[in-house]
């Protein structure tokens, strides 16, 4: 069984596979398309229309079977690699060890906010940003540029209080656990940390940065936490919303996966705390 | 094909001026530009200028110019373009807009997220991106 643990508690071992396996996705080809397909959705889901993967009530369920896939992929290279989360509560500035050469890499420099240290820093030539929206191919950062201040956990713990899944319009708008989550409403949890880390990370192909997949994962463990806090409290909406992905609905773009299916993440990997 | 050889064409003007005008770029964020839009506000005034070096343009969309881009993606019914080349803009509920750029950070107007996509850009050309 996947357990998927707290970056800060990986051994020198385990982030050397983690970054290993991730390389090889890229050299693959195989990482872009994951790229592709989260800009896809995010330019196409919009708060009045069709809406899957973002501020909607399946934004968790969504990221939570991309992430499974994107998880399998690593695991096809190395079996015993399992995604990390980022705690960014606790681990909340540059000099945490998740930005550190061995692992992640650090912030960009100032000229041009490239990832100059690292893996996945361009000039190690195994990191070229492909699928982009504008003419650079370097990974960049600003980390709390500006005084940006991540999330607390008073925060956090404030959000996971909530009782409610979502509520109409269940949009960004919507009032409710979901969307405080998401961050379009409220202190703003998930889109506060994607602008916090800056460069790719703020944009529709923020998959580029690994710092996502480690960022979404918390995201996910924040929800598994949720759950557990709130027992009678159910995935809504349950049937018959328009433009949105009911707890029965399946999702695009797998067509094979419903809410519902991915309401237990303990039938495909654990977390290394209880919730 | 003409909108490759525009951006070529812009971009490398534009690359010129912001060399300039960058320091300033990194330094000076339009803080009251992130002010709360207000609720159902009417729809978005038009624009066009010349900001940090590179022109910026908005306004409702469906002139012969359009090329059917990535715009279509949400079904929206105004453009934003930088240098001429389209930039993906969003409207949210709350009548605060993002851009492909500024994804998860709402800003009032779409004048305040093409000025942003310009600090952001650093003088990069935008690419045209096709929805897969």
């Amino acid at each position: 069984m996947t357990v998927r643990k707290n970056q800060a508690q990986l051994t020198a071992a385990e982030k050397r596979s983690f970054v290993n396996a991730v390389l090889e996705l890229k050299r693959t080809g195989r990482y872009d398309t994951f790229v592709t397909t989260h800009n896809a959705f995010i330019m196409s889901d919009t708060d009045d229309g069709d809406r899957v993967g973002h501020r909607s009530p399946s934004f968790l369920p969504w990221h939570r079977r991309y992430l499974l896939e994107f998880e399998r992929a690593l695991q096809a290279v190395d079996p015993t690699v399992a995604l990390p989360y980022w705690d960014w509560t606790v681990d909340r500035t540059p000099r945490a060890s998740l930005w550190a050469p061995d692992f992640l890499g650090g912030t960009g420099r100032a000229r041009d906010g490239q990832v100059m240290d690292g893996p996945f820093a361009r000039s190690a030539n195994r990191w070229t940003v492909s699928v982009r929206v504008d003419g650079r191919d370097f990974l960049r950062r600003a980390l709390g540029a500006g005084g940006r201040q991540l999330p607390t956990r008073v925060e956090v713990d404030a959000v996971l209080a909530m009782e409610t899944y979502d509520m109409p319009p269940w949009n960004s708008a919507s009032d409710g656990f979901r969307n405080h989550l998401e961050g379009w409403r409220g202190a703003n949890l998930h889109n506060r940390v994607h602008v916090w880390v800056g460069g790719q990370m703020g944009t529709g192909v923020s998959p580029n940065d690994p710092v996502f997949w480690l960022h979404h994962a918390f995201i996910d463990k924040l929800w598994a936490d949720w759950q557990a806090r709130h027992p009678r409290s159910a995935y809504l909406p349950a049937a018959g919303t328009p433009n949105v992905v009911d707890l029965n609905d399946t999702m695009r773009p797998w067509n094979d996966v419903t809410p519902a299916d991915m309401l237990d993440h303990t039938r495909h990997y654990t977390y290394d705390t209880a919730a | 094909m003409s909108t490759i050889t525009r951006r070529r064409a812009l971009g490398a003007a534009a690359s010129a001026a912001v060399g300039i005008a960058a320091g300033r770029a990194l330094t000076a964020p339009d803080r009251a530009e992130a002010a709360t839009a207000r609720p159902d506000a009417a729809a978005p005034e038009t624009f066009d200028e010349i900001y940090l070096g590179r022109r910026i343009q908005g306004g409702p969309q469906g002139g012969g110019h359009h090329g059917g881009g990535h715009h279509g993606g949400h079904g929206g019914d105004y453009a934003v373009r930088v240098d001429g080349e389209e930039l993906h803009v969003m409207r949210n509920a709350d009548g605060t807009w993002i851009s492909v750029i500024n994804h998860y950070e709402p800003l009032a107007t779409p004048r305040a997220v093409a000025r942003a996509a310009v600090r952001e850009l650093q003088g990069a050309p935008l690419v045209p991106l096709t929805l897969v």
